[in-house]
C-alpha cells in the first residue's frame, strides 16, 4: 500500500487549507477557552476567538516558545483537565526544567495515525516486522513509533535501545523487516554486525526510519550501504506530538508533514514575521487537533524551509527540507544570521574533516570577524603546505556557500577542542561593542 | 634507496616544536635531518631519523597528527656549482621538486641534501644515471 490515509496525505491544496481553517477555529476557541495562559496573550493582543476565521490569520496569533512549557510546569498549559489525559510524556531538560507534554486518547489516535503513515512510507504493511530501537519511557520515540507500527498492523518488537548483539540476533531471528532508531544507531549496529561477523544478506531487512538527532546525506549512504536498506528521515518534536510530524517518503526528497494535523509556517527568528514561500526560516508549527497540549505557533527553534509543490509519490502534503540548524545559539555577524549548527553540517559534509570546531567571533576596526577553528588529522595532513591549505581553501569555500561569510579557518592539533556529550562550548564571542 | 620521512603537523603556539624533541628524545631517537615549512598558522616539521617506524609510532600516542613520506637522499660535491649538477639532471628530465633541505652530514667533502620530488624512483634512476650519488637508506638512518 502506498499511501495509509490518501484523503488527507493527497487532499488537494484548497481543500487542505479548508480542513485547517475549521480545525484551527475550534482549536483556538479551546485554548482561549481552557487555558489561563493563551487567553491573556490573546487579550493582551486584542483578539477574541473570533477574529481568527481561516488559516491565514494564523499570523495573528501569539507564538509559544520552549519558556512557556517551562514556565507553566508541569500542566499549566493543558487544555483537558488530567481526568482526560492518559499519557505524559517529557523531554530531558539539559537547560531547565523538563518539558511536560500530555495526551487524551483522541491525542494517541492522531499520533499513532501519522505515525502510521511514516511507515507506510517506509513500505510497511501488516506483514511487516518492526523493530522498535527507539528508547521507551519519557522519551517520546520508542512509544511513538510502537504505536504508529501497531496501527499499520505490522508485528512489533518493541525491544528499546541498547544490548546491540541481541538486537542483532532478533532481527536475524525474527527477520525484521523495518529498523526504527536513532541513524547514529544504525551506523552503531552496522559496525557491530562486522565485529559479529553478520553479513546483511543474512538479514531480512528492507527499510529504516530514522531521526530524533541530526544526521547527514553521507549518513544516509553509509546506513543504506552498510545496511542494505532504503533510509527513511523523520521529523518530530514532542512538544508538536513526538515522532510522526512529518516524514519522507520513498523518493526521500524533503518529509511530508501531517499538514491536516500540524500546520507549518517559517519566520524570521529576530523580526518573527512570516517569510516568502520557499524562504529558509525558523520552523514554527501550530497544531489544530490536539486536545491535551494544543500549542499555538510553536517556536521549534529548527531552521528549515518549505516546499509547497506536488512530490512525485502523489502526496500534496507541504515537505519541509532537513532541519539545517538551529536558531537558539545564533550569532550575527556582519549582519547575517549564523548558526553554529549550520558550520557542523558543513564540517560534518566533508569526509577529511573531524566533526569538531570552535568559533571565535571577533572585532577588529569594527569589522566582524569569525574564526573557526578545525583539528587537523590524519585524512587531512600532508607533509606538503600546498595540500593542506587546499583542504583549508575546501573548507573556506564550503562555509561562504552555505552561510554566506568568509571566515578564516585555523587547523588546530587533534583532541585540543573541548568534547562533550550534548552542549560543547562551540562559541567564544570576544566582541565588545563600544 | 628511498628514505622514510616523519612530517608532523604544528599548531603555531610555542611549545609545540619543543615536545615533538622531547618525545623523540625519550625514546631514544636521533634526528639527523629537519626543516620546518611555517605558514601563519601552522608548521610542517619534516624529520629524517634514525628510526622512522618508532618515531611515528611514538609521536602518535603522544596525539601528534603524523605521516610518512618517502624521499631521497643525495651527497654531492661540497662546492660551488655541485648542488646545481643534481638539480639540473633533475630539470632536464622534467622532474619537479616539491621540496628539499640540506642535511646535517658527517662527512667532510661531501653535501648531503633530502629530495621530495613527485616520482621519487624516476628521480633515483635519473640521478644514478648520471653519476650523482644517492644514498641508502641504511646509511642514512645512521648518520
Amino acid at each position: 500500500m502506498q499511501y495509509w490515509n490518501p484523503t488527507f496525505e493527497c487532499m488537494p491544496r484548497e481543500e487542505m487549507a479548508r480542513v485547517q481553517s475549521e480545525r484551527l477555529i475550534n482549536t483556538v476557541k479551546r485554548i482561549y477557552h481552557n487555558v489561563p495562559f493563551y487567553r491573556e496573550k490573546m487579550q493582551k493582543k486584542g483578539l477574541e476567538p473570533g477574529d481568527i476565521k481561516t488559516v491565514e490569520d494564523l499570523k495573528y496569533l501569539p507564538f509559544t516558545y520552549k519558556q512557556d512549557l517551562r514556565d507553566n510546569y508541569p500542566y499549566g498549559l493543558f487544555a483537558a483537565p488530567l481526568s482526560e489525559i492518559v499519557r505524559i510524556h517529557a523531554s530531558s531538560g539539559t537547560t531547565g526544567k523538563q518539558t511536560v507534554v500530555g495526551y487524551t486518547r483522541k491525542d494517541i489516535d492522531t499520533w499513532s495515525e501519522v505515525m502510521a503513515r511514516t511507515f507506510t512510507c517506509a513500505g510497511a504493511t501488516k506483514e511487516s516486522i518492526i523493530q522498535v530501537a527507539y528508547g521507551y519511557g519519557l522519551f517520546t520515540g520508542g512509544l511513538g513509533a510502537h504505536y504508529g507500527a501497531e496501527r499499520v498492523g505490522a508485528s512489533v518488537i518493541p525491544i528499546s535501545g541498547g544490548n546491540t548483539k541481541r538486537q542483532l540476533q532478533l532481527m536475524k531471528d525474527f527477520g525484521t523487516t523495518i529498523l526504527a532508531c536513532a541513524p547514529s544507531y544504525a551506523l552503531f549496529m552496522a559496525e557491530e554486525m562486522e565485529e559479529m561477523g553478520l553479513k546483511k544478506e543474512e538479514l531480512k531487512i528492507k527499510a529504516g526510519v530514522f531521526g530524533a538527532e541530526p544526521w547527514t546525506e553521507n549518513m544516509r549512504k553509509e546506513i543504506q550501504d552498510r545496511l542494505g536498506i532504503m533510509a527513511i528521515d523523520i521529523y518530530g518534536l514532542s512538544e508538536i506530538i513526538g515522532p510522526g510530524v512529518a516524514t519522507e517518503c520513498q523518493h526521500r526528497c524533503g518529509m511530508h508533514i501531517a499538514e491536516d494535523h500540524f500546520i507549518p509556517e517559517i519566520i524570521d527568528p529576530v523580526t518573527e514575521e512570516v517569510l516568502p514561500l520557499g524562504s529558509e526560516g525558523e520552523l514554527v508549527f501550530t497544531t489544530v487537533t490536539k486536545e491535551g497540549l494544543p500549542l499555538i505557533r510553536y517556536r521549534t527553534r529548527d531552521i528549515s524551509k518549505l516546499n509547497y509543490e506536488k512530490c512525485e509519490c502523489g502526496r500534496t502534503a507541504v515537505r519541509m527540507s532537513k532541519v539545517s540548524g538551529r536558531t537558539d545559539d545564533m550569532l550575527i555577524i556582519r549582519g547575517v544570521n549564523v548558526f553554529p549548527s549550520q558550520i557542523e553540517s558543513v564540517l560534518l559534509e566533508m569526509a577529511e574533516v573531524a566533526p569538531h570546531y570552535m568559533l571565535i567571533v571577533d572585532r577588529v576596526d569594527n569589522l566582524d570577524l569569525l574564526e573557526v577553528w578545525v583539528e587537523m588529522n590524519q585524512n587531512m595532513f600532508s607533509d606538503e603546505v600546498k595540500k593542506i591549505e587546499q583542504v583549508e581553501r575546501k573548507i573556506r569555500t564550503e562555509l561562504d556557500s552555505a552561510i554566506g561569510i568568509n571566515a578564516k579557518v585555523k587547523l588546530v592539533e587533534p583532541k585540543t577542542i573541548e568534547r562533550s556529550e550534548g552542549k560543547a562550548k562551540r562559541v567564544i564571542d570576544k566582541r565588545v561593542l563600544k | 634507496m628511498l628514505i622514510k620521512q616523519i612530517s608532523v603537523f604544528l599548531e603555531n603556539k610555542s611549545g609545540r616544536l619543543a615536545e615533538v624533541t622531547k618525545v623523540l628524545g625519550q625514546n631514544n631517537i636521533d634526528i639527523s635531518a629537519l626543516s620546518i615549512a611555517d605558514t601563519t598558522d601552522f608548521g610542517i616539521l619534516r624529520l629524517i631519523v634514525n628510526n622512522p617506524d618508532m618515531a611515528e609510532k611514538v609521536l602518535k600516542d603522544n596525539q601528534f597528527t603524523v605521516s610518512s613520506t618517502n624521499v631521497i637522499a643525495v651527497g654531492v660535491e661540497d662546492k660551488p656549482g655541485g648542488l646545481y649538477k643534481a638539480l639540473g639532471v633533475l630539470e632536464n628530465n622534467d622532474t619537479g621538486i616539491e621540496y628539499m633541505y640540506a642535511f646535517v652530514g658527517k662527512t667532510s667533502d661531501e653535501a648531503l641534501v633530502i629530495l621530495r620530488v613527485d616520482d621519487s624512483d624516476k628521480a633515483i634512476d635519473i640521478l644514478t644515471n648520471n653519476g650523482i650519488e644517492v644514498l641508502s637508506s641504511d646509511k642514512v638512518y645512521k648518520l
